[in-house]
């Protein structure tokens, strides 16, 4: 693809199939519309040179395409379908309407399963191809393929609408909006790193196109706080590093900055929702110049703040770390052990373990890594646990009598 | 649109005394008189139903429901909405979304891909 279009790409592919969307209610036709709309801008833009109206262009092609298959697909079924088209073509970009709100809207319906929100997310709004998603979630093409088309049957049989949902379904409906967002993101910091990109750049688009949703503002500051660490996270080997470990000089300062301002202008709206309190949880560590001065006592009453707006055993856990860090291991393991929901999940082993170790009860952190490391899901966690448990193994020898006592027979 | 809807009973849920559930006059009095109702009824209880087939071009009448849907619609109703999100607005407030489940069916005309 040549630099003008694929820059084009990046932002235009969403905005004109949302467009072809509102146009003409199928979003099949939509897509092979904004296919057909980039394949002849590659023919003929290298030639022609890159018009002054790209997106206007674009559009203007892709209707042409659409209109003409309406058309067609009318005369051999010899019965004329309704289609809102209007006449003229646009000229100036600004005249286009952005309808890009709508489709993620749609495509986050809650009449939709949460799989087939984010690959239709990721396929309408971000514009990226069946076999980039499929290779994303590490399944089959075809898999991803079929899940797209269905969900786009779905929208059109059950009769999903394409719009911005009305004032009083908004907040629900914005939440599950952001909540596929984060999964996206989430997905990508564990794996595929270009789904964090993806999830960056429609927040980003998001926050544009609600400035007065502090929540949305939230998690694209939360998102941009995380992924500045994202190059200190992994040692040299590939081995990840906990927060005190990372080489905090690799953290990416601009993109902290631009997260704190956003967490700071959100905050504004005196609307504390869940991603603004994580994103200020996070704007702390990441404005901290090392663990020492990291101001704990304010994260342990984000936490609090937190677990009350959007309760969950992890948010509990988290604070308990974070009281630990201001109040001592004991505090905070006092915590840990009130929380009962946690069993198969890794890091309550580990975050036990360590707050163990703290406390000089090291016979007890082994046991704690060993479950850590038994339920700890990826290598790179499996990696770092085992150098935590060889470590506490070193120090409970030396901490244990010099010959140990034999087993009763 | 048009979406068929059938009204389910959950045999594994059991309301509190006072939820707050709406009352099914006052719904069907607003939605009839918004349009959006068609028409709609109860059934009766599956001990009132009949079940018919035809195999090897004989009727075949047996006493009781459809195994599947054994006491579990007890009425239904014909929406007349402007899209999903209109039928499911209606659907919440039908007082056996609260004490069981409301299954929204596009209706599907002939002629229609």
């Amino acid at each position: 693809m040549s630099k003008d279009i694929a820059a084009v790409y990046a932002d235009g592919w969403s905005r004109i199939v949302a467009t072809m969307i509102r146009l003409t209610g199928d979003w099949s036709l939509a897509e092979e519309c904004a296919q057909e709309a980039f394949a002849t801008a590659l023919r003929v833009w290298p030639e022609s040179g890159t018009p002054d109206q790209p997106l206007a262009w674009l559009t203007t092609v892709a209707r042409r395409t659409a209109i003409d298959r309406v058309r067609r697909a009318a005369v051999e079924r010899e019965k004329l379908r309704e289609v809102a088209m209007e006449p003229a073509p646009w000229t100036v970009d600004a005249e286009i309407p952005d309808d890009r709100l709508e489709l993620m809207f749609t495509c986050c319906h809650p009449a939709l399963n949460v799989e087939a929100q984010v690959a239709l997310t990721l396929r309408g709004v971000a514009g990226m191809s069946t076999a980039e998603i499929a290779r994303a979630f590490l399944v089959p093409e075809k898999t991803m393929g079929q899940r797209i088309f269905r969900a786009k049957q779905r929208i059109k049989q059950a009769g999903i609408p394409f719009r911005v949902p009305p004032g009083h379904l908004l907040p629900e409906r914005l939440s599950a909006v952001l909540h596929v967002l984060y999964l996206l993101f989430n997905e990508g910091y564990s794996g595929a790193g270009e789904l964090c990109r993806e999830a960056i750049r429609i927040g980003r688009t998001l926050a544009g196109l609600m400035p007065d949703e502090p929540e949305a503002l939230g998690l694209l500051a939360l998102m941009l706080v995380q992924d500045a660490r994202r190059e200190a996270r992994t040692g040299a080997d590939g081995t990840l590093l906990t927060l005190d470990e990372q080489d905090r000089t690799r953290w990416d300062r601009e993109r902290i900055d631009e997260g704190a301002t956003l967490c700071e202008r959100a905050l504004r709206h005196g609307k504390a929702g869940p991603f603004q309190l994580q994103a200020a949880i996070a704007v702390c560590h990441a404005t901290a110049s090392g663990t020492d001065d990291t101001d704990w006592t304010q994260i342990a009453g984000l936490y609090e703040h937190l677990r009350r707006v959007a309760p969950s055993p992890v948010v509990d856990l988290n604070r308990a770390v974070a009281v630990a860090m201001a109040s001592g291991p004991h505090a905070g393991l006092e915590l840990v052990d009130a929380i009962d929901e946690l069993d198969g999940y890794h890091l309550l082993h580990a975050t036990r373990a360590d707050l163990l170790r703290r406390a000089g009860r090291d016979d007890e952190a082994v046991d704690s890594w060993r479950r850590a490391l038994e339920l700890a899901p990826t290598e790179a966690e499996r990696q770092l646990l085992s150098h935590r448990l060889a470590a506490a193994q070193r120090t409970g020898l030396r901490t244990a009598p010099p010959t140990a006592p034999q087993p009763a027979e | 649109m048009k979406y068929l809807m059938l009204v389910c009973v959950d045999p594994d849920f059991t309301p509190g005394e006072d939820d707050g559930k709406p009352d099914v006059d006052d719904w069907a009095g607003e939605m009839d008189g918004k349009g959006i109702r068609l028409m709609g009824d109860r059934t009766r209880p599956s001990s009132a139903a009949t079940t018919v087939r035809v195999r090897n071009r004989e009727v075949l009448v047996t006493d009781g429901p459809f195994t599947e849907t054994k006491d579990v619609i007890a009425g239904f109703d014909v929406l007349e909405c402007e899209d999903l999100d209109q039928a499911i607005e209606v659907a919440s407030k039908h007082p056996m979304a609260w004490a069981g489940a409301i299954e929204l069916r596009p209706v599907w005309p002939w002629g229609d891909e």
